[in-house]
């Protein structure tokens, strides 16, 4: 019989110390917050991940490493259709394309990233369906899960920080009109530059992860660190936000939007001589 | 008659009850219980629900003083009562670093609330440990044209000052509106 539950009961990290300590060879089926993943697992060693969503084929893989360009995939699905995983590595590695270490070190890195995704999930369900392996052909790994939970549970608290830092995604972003670093002295990663193109008060952060096809942690990650640097500041949305964030960017002068400065605070509805009547009334208390 | 409203804000344990007593003219309305909670153990009783103070400027205008529940579980009642509000004060107690976290989360949360001016108070400026109010700012990260006044919530000239503060920075946006 499957082992099956909530994951509000039985959390992720107890789930692969169960499965670690019984040896346990099968797969893990959760179904978490918006999307599911599975992950396998043999004598109680992580072998395989997968998560709705993800594209799992090992051209892809390769391409999200920066090993492969878009072209490269495009051409290794042409010419070879239909060809598992497995096949498609002998290939690469007996025409001295890539080495085997590397493949497998990316196949490796691919499964240990969706399962540390999976660390942050605290609801939905599991159910552990025994003997159940990957498909034929798949490129399988083998990762101690000890490791994995100590990684997992480190993940899980910066999570758990970042979460307490920036706890509302439906909040936008606008440029600080004086940045407290330098902007020549800031160095920023392609994931940073990809963020700060569509950051505009008429998009919420959430929206901005969704077009950056970017999980809440990477999101949160990337927004904090720009925060911390002073570079932007959290601002309500201006209005609805538009149907994309790209057409947010677009009406707001392209590819490089252009800041538009919030009127962040707003005259309160009241008129000048209340307020003075006030001021003059503490001043005499 | 019109009555306004100023909402007074921050971390558990901050100043808030304290400084609208030494400002209000009413007793303050305050809903106070015994804390049940270890980590809330800093002081015997918290405001529970809200704390309520009132100062008449003349027959037909009334401002009242807000303050919010400390304890994070009440932190539902917090957009209910800063609906309608002219302005915020955000207390901290300078003197209790642990606490400036909470501090900048819940000026986000407030900003987020309604776009009206704020001050932060500075509280506790009276002892030797506070941090300076321009320690305070940066670490609250708040923006250069946000005032940080310091603040003693148990005296009430300092209470003036940052009420006084509050109403000179809603008069400057008026008139550069």
């Amino acid at each position: 019989m499957a082992l099956k539950g909530k994951l509000e009961d039985f959390g992720i990290t107890q789930l692969l110390n169960l499965i670690n300590l019984a040896r346990k060879t099968g797969t893990l089926h959760l179904q978490g917050p918006d999307r599911a993943a599975h992950l396998c697992f043999r004598e109680g060693k992580l072998v395989y991940a997968a998560a709705e969503g993800v594209e799992d084929y090992l051209p892809i893989v390769l391409q999200r490493a920066g090993v492969f360009t878009a072209d490269h995939v495009r051409m290794i699905r042409e010419n070879m259709a239909g060809r598992s995983d497995q096949d498609i590595a002998k290939v690469l590695i007996t025409s001295g394309r890539l080495k085997q270490q590397v493949v497998l070190g990316h196949i490796r890195e691919h499964v240990l990233n969706l399962v540390y995704q999976v660390f942050s999930w605290n609801r939905g369900s599991f159910r552990f369906e025994p003997s159940e392996l990957p498909v034929q052909g798949r490129i399988t790994t083998s990762i101690a899960l000890e490791n994995v939970i100590m990684e997992g549970s480190r993940r899980l608290k910066e999570w758990e920080l970042l979460r307490d830092e920036l706890p509302d995604l439906d909040i936008a972003l606008k440029f600080a009109e004086r940045p407290t670093t330098p902007l020549r002295d800031i160095n920023l990663s392609v994931e940073e530059w990809r963020v700060i193109s569509f950051i505009n008060p008429r998009n919420t952060i959430r929206q901005v992860a969704q077009y950056n096809n970017m999980d809440e942690l990477q999101i949160r990650k990337i927004v904090y660190s720009l925060l911390q640097a002073g570079l932007v500041e959290m601002v309500r949305p201006h209005y609805r936000p538009a149907s994309s964030p790209a057409a947010a960017a677009k009406s707001s002068g392209g590819g490089t939007p252009k800041p538009v400065v919030a009127a962040e605070m707003r005259r309160p509805a009241v008129k000048r001589g209340i307020i003075q009547k006030l001021i003059q009334r503490i001043r005499e208390l | 008659m019109q009555t306004l409203k100023i909402v007074v804000t921050g971390p558990f344990s901050s100043g808030k009850t304290e400084f609208i007593q030494a400002i209000s003219e009413i007793d303050v309305v305050s809903t106070e219980r015994k804390i049940t909670r270890e980590s809330e153990r800093l002081k015997s009783q918290t405001t529970v629900a809200m704390d309520f103070g009132r100062i008449t400027i003349d027959e037909d205008l009334i401002l009242y003083l807000f303050g919010t529940p400390g304890q994070k579980r009440f932190n539902f009642m917090w957009e209910i009562l800063s609906e309608g509000m002219l302005g915020f004060v955000v207390m901290v107690d300078s003197t209790r670093p642990e606490t400036f976290r909470e501090a900048r989360r819940i000026l986000d949360t407030f900003r987020s609330y309604s776009p009206v001016p704020y001050i932060v108070a500075a509280n506790k400026q009276d002892v030797d440990d506070a941090w300076p109010p321009d320690d305070l700012r940066i670490v609250l990260r708040v923006e250069s044209g946000v005032k940080v006044v310091p603040c003693v919530a148990s005296d009430k000239e300092t209470v003036k000052q940052v009420l006084l503060e509050l109403l000179y920075s809603i008069l400057e946006l008026i008139d550069n509106d």
